[in-house]
């Protein structure tokens, strides 16, 4: 469960978030919705604690991101965008890493490694370095890493960014596992029709402020528009007016 | 959660291991310079002292009107021989570097010396020829000596006691001792050393910073349940024995090619036994966190690898910097000088290599301080390691 209250950030003289508040509750995909540019990836980086917000807080089950952010850390997993893996290390090895760094016992960490390489169904190159992954191998590795430490929460910023349709389909497929683990996931996207297509509620953001937050059929409701596309400019058109 | 930092130590030695290109390159170097610069120095050696029991070969245009001369010079190992046609085409021979010198005696050479005018001789060098300028010295010392010799015979035939013309007896007493002549020649030791050690550790720098940046694994790193001072400590760690390794490797080449380098010729012997290899490698370790936490300062401020590599390129070359004020200044090692790292390193190295006495104080103070001053980089790279725009 991820609850943010009323955070603002600024950049120097860029505002870039101005009191975005929302719940994501367990059991749920929350979508993030937003143009480039509206504040998705700040949030997302005030909730894995390497951003203080200026004002607001933020919890991660109960643990604050700025008083308690090793907590917050310990519950959220996260998947950044544009993740990277040590190029001259295999699947499993990044994986391994992270293991270890996150403190699990020795004798635990080749099961868990081999727990996420089938789950993700990467093991046809689990022992490869990763220097010669496509990005889509790449990104299923990174979530897999990821979820090392077993977190409640999983927060991904743009993952099906670059992706070819069947790893966005993969990628899909997975998170539905997920969310019937009764993860919570955050999952962001400026692409209207695949946040439709997986998330439970969306939650527009614009210009650093949550312009709607409902389920896909609330926003249609709420906008009075039929496509959500459409409803989705609108409620952007709502943020400007304002 | 002592953990992490062993955690983050390791995973970089073997990732950094594995980039083979990067760790051939500083350890080849590590291995190659000092016995590169060994070898250039032992070739220069045996030019030298070549030079001294060969006989020089003199074209001399003119030969019949100065026999004395030429008798005198052949006295001195110089070889006359048949000369050019005349005074342009000698020029011509010497600019073309066929001949190193050519000396022409004058159709008036016998006149003027009857006349007891000063007799003109003239003698054709290149001194921008560095091959040819110690044979041409030999010619002039000779040429020199035969005109003292005239003199005294001169003064002696009227009567007047030839050291009349010596008021000053000019006595050249050289109180370097062998060792320590070549403490000047292996004082670039220690900048090579220092140099190499600093190129071990910083391709793996860059991987840690810049490049963990640049390949988008930092963000996801940072957002682990890790302290991030074990996160960039592990880093300086793993930097730290990259830097080790370095440096064992170009002591292993100072020692092997000092044996194959004729040294003893320049009447130099150097103390590099296996003591002082090891001696010497404690003595750089104190400056080995101090080399990678200020490698790190740098590297943290860095966007790109490329911008790292340019900026780390020319930060290397700061650390030595004493090395080279020293050599230009001659300075003697001093309590105020052991507080400056590298500084104190360099000075108490010299005297290890010289076989001075080294004073275990000074060697003290030069750890402690070399020491400190890396405890106090490394905290500040482990504050800039917690700021938020580490992200970029």
């Amino acid at each position: 469960m991820i609850r943010v209250e009323g955070i603002h950030k600024s950049f120097g003289e860029v505002h870039a978030v101005r009191g975005v508040s929302f719940d994501a509750p367990d059991g749920k995909i929350t979508g993030l919705l937003g143009p480039n540019g509206a504040g998705k990836s700040t949030t997302m980086r005030v909730l894995c604690t390497l951003l203080k917000p200026d004002l607001g807080t933020a919890t991660v089950d109960g643990a604050d991101v700025v008083t308690d952010s090793l907590s917050a850390r310990r519950k959220i997993g996260s998947l950044p965008h544009g993740s990277g893996l040590y190029p001259r290390l295999t699947a499993r090895e990044n994986i391994a890493y992270y293991a270890r760094l996150c403190g699990l016992a020795k004798d635990v960490i080749d099961d868990k490694v081999e727990e996420i390489v089938q789950v993700l169904g990467i093991s046809d190159f689990a022992n490869r370095r990763a220097g010669e992954f496509s990005h889509g191998q790449v990104t299923k590795v990174a979530l897999g890493r990821a979820l090392v430490h077993d977190p409640q929460n999983l927060v991904l910023d743009e993952p099906t960014n670059g992706l070819d349709v069947m790893a966005t389909r993969g990628l899909r497929e997975l998170l539905e596992k997920l969310k019937a683990d009764g993860r919570c996931i955050l999952f962001s996207s400026h692409v209207m029709q695949e946040v439709a297509a997986l998330c439970d509620e969306i939650c527009i953001i614009a210009k650093g402020k949550v312009a709607i937050h409902d389920s896909a059929d609330g926003i249609r409701e709420r906008t009075c528009r039929e496509n959500l596309e459409d409803a989705f400019v609108a409620a952007l058109e709502m943020v400007e007016t304002e | 959660m002592m953990r992490a930092f062993l955690v983050v130590f390791v995973k970089e030695i073997v990732d950094n291991f594995r980039d083979r290109r990067s760790l051939t390159v500083a350890l080849l170097m590590a291995f190659m310079m000092p016995a590169l610069i060994l070898f250039l120095i032992g070739f220069q050696i045996e030019r030298v002292s070549d030079s001294d029991d060969q006989s020089v070969t003199l074209p001399v245009i003119g030969a019949e009107r100065a026999p004395n001369l030429m008798r005198y010079l052949e006295s001195r190992n110089i070889e006359i021989v048949e000369g050019p046609a005349d005074a342009t085409a000698a020029a011509e021979a010497v600019e073309a570097g066929n001949r190193d010198a050519v000396l022409l005696i004058p159709d008036d050479f016998g006149a003027q010396l009857a006349d007891m005018i000063p007799a003109t001789v003239e003698l054709y060098s290149d001194q921008s020829n560095t091959a040819g300028n110690s044979e041409v010295g030999r010619v002039r010392d000779a040429l020199y000596g035969y005109n003292q010799t005239l003199a005294t015979v001169r003064l002696s035939a009227r009567g007047v006691n030839p050291m009349t013309l010596r008021p000053l007896n000019i006595d050249d007493i050289d109180v370097s001792t062998p060792s320590g002549r070549a403490a000047i020649v292996l004082g670039m030791m220690s900048y090579i050393l220092l140099f190499a050690l600093l190129m071990g550790g910083m391709s793996l720098t860059i991987d840690a910073t810049a490049g963990e940046r640049e390949r988008g694994s930092l963000e996801p790193l940072l957002s682990l349940p890790a302290s991030r001072t074990h996160l960039i400590l592990g880093k300086m760690a793993a930097t730290c024995l990259f830097m080790s390794l370095a440096l064992s490797l170009s002591l292993i080449s100072v020692f092997v090619s000092l044996k194959l380098v004729p040294l003893e010729q320049l009447g130099m012997t150097p103390n590099f036994s296996l003591n002082v290899v090891f001696a010497t490698f404690l003595l750089l370790c104190p400056f080995i966190p101090t080399g990678a936490a200020w490698m790190t300062l740098f590297a943290l401020f860095t966007k790109s690898f490329k911008e790292a590599q340019t900026w780390l390129g020319i930060l290397v070359l700061v650390p030595t910097l004493p090395i080279l004020i020293v050599s230009i200044l001659t300075l003697q090692p001093r309590f105020e000088y052991m507080f400056v790292p590298v500084l104190s390193q360099h000075l108490i190295l010299v005297d290890m290599i010289s076989n001075e006495p080294v004073n275990g104080l000074h060697v003290a103070v030069s750890a402690l301080s070399t020491l400190a001053v890396g405890a106090i980089l490394t905290w500040v790279c482990v504050r800039l390691y917690q700021r938020e725009s580490l992200l970029g």
